[in-house]
């Protein structure tokens, strides 16, 4: 897959990734504000988008539902690192299934998880203009 | 230079609202624009002005305050955060139904989209945290 | 196109550092500040992750940060440049963006 091209701008708009490298129950972040939004999941980061996640017992909200609505806010891109599942046992199978309806498509329903190895992830990092990490 | 400046920490937690107030300085010092100081997550509580540590320590809320009227910077606590954490502001208060607030002078809160206005008009973002 | 990476934990209590270095690109840079700094000594296992790098990064260490933990600059890995916090304004000014490995 060509990272570069998939995360490149568009009308001056600048390309911000999110990097997610810790386990769910901070906060998560559907910032998109029209600019030209990736997330990154890698080390713990891959948990938060776990299926399964039941929140109940804890007390707390469970935010990994908010990650299927991410298509809604035009954030399209989650770049999940191969490497970082597999040290955590963890497959493609194992994760949310968070989708996007592609509107340059006839709205075709499209898989929103990247997988990406270790060195596609760093691509994607060189090709951004703001790297936020929480 | 535009620099945005992101606190993720509270004060007294470890370091990185010292490390973020000390990168401040020195890129003032030099003569780069800061553009903004965004203050997210547990970072809002750097901006209650009600703490009050021992007279030999740094006050780093004191510290914000008095570098924000020498420079006139614009200090912005995120409003989602600061309202779970107790950080208000005259209105916020009065809207919560709280009988007290407790943002400091020099600080303003509002929303998150003034994170990405932050990376949208800012040559570099640095961002602090723990 | 680089990025200067900051890495602000010690490599001996979380895996920030390993993981910074293993999504850096040759000739990006990465600057240790706070509990990271503690990467930057001679003869702990960190020095050996740099060493592995065969110096295509280019490392750097905050003044302020070592001399807060009694870190020399003698211990400092050869290699490895200190910089006081005019150098850290310089770094982020001289690299298209700023990663922090938080």
């Amino acid at each position: 897959m060509n990272t570069q091209e998939d995360s490149s701008g568009a009308n001056g708009q600048k390309r911000f990734l999110y990097v997610n490298r810790r386990a769910p129950y901070g906060t998560i972040y559907a910032l998109a504000f029209d600019q030209d939004v990736s997330l990154a999941f890698l080390d713990d980061g891959v948990y938060q988008i776990v299926k399964g996640q039941d929140t109940e017992g804890i007390g707390m909200k469970n935010f990994s539902p908010t990650y299927r609505a991410l298509g809604d806010f035009e954030v399209t891109k989650l770049f999940v690192e191969r490497e970082s599942l597999e040290e955590r046992g963890l497959s493609s199978d194992d994760l949310l299934d968070i989708t996007y309806e592609d509107e340059d498509d006839d709205w075709a329903e499209k898989p929103s998880i990247r997988i990406v190895s270790r060195s596609q992830m760093t691509e994607v990092m060189a090709a951004q203009d703001v790297i936020l990490s929480f | 230079m535009k620099f945005g400046i992101v606190v993720n920490e509270g004060p007294y937690t470890h370091q990185a609202s010292d490390s973020a107030y000390q990168f401040t300085r020195a890129a003032l010092e030099k003569g780069h624009e800061i553009y903004r100081v965004f203050f997210y997550h547990d970072g809002v509580n750097n901006g209650t002005r009600l703490s009050v540590p021992p007279q030999d320590e740094r006050n780093i809320q004191s510290n914000w305050t008095e570098l924000a009227k020498q420079h006139k910077l614009d200090l912005v606590v995120c409003v989602a955060a600061a309202q779970r954490r107790g950080i208000l502001d005259e209105s916020e208060a009065k809207r919560a139904g709280k009988n007290a607030d407790n943002i400091a002078p020099g600080f303003r809160i509002s929303g998150l989209g003034q994170l990405i206005e932050t990376g949208i008009e800012s040559d570099r973002v640095v961002a602090f945290g723990d | 196109m680089s990025i200067l990476h900051t890495v602000n934990k010690s490599p001996f209590e979380k895996s920030t550092f390993r993981s910074c270095l293993d999504h850096a690109k040759s000739g990006d840079a990465v600057l240790l500040i706070e509990d990271g700094v503690y990467a930057a000594t001679k003869g702990t296992a960190a020095a050996k992750l740099i060493a592995a790098r065969n110096g295509d990064l280019a490392l750097y260490a905050l003044a302020a940060d070592l001399a807060a933990r009694g870190i020399s600059e003698t211990s400092v890995i050869e290699g490895v440049s200190v910089v006081d916090y005019g150098g850290f304004v310089d770094l982020v000014a001289g690299h298209d963006v700023s990663q922090a490995w938080l």
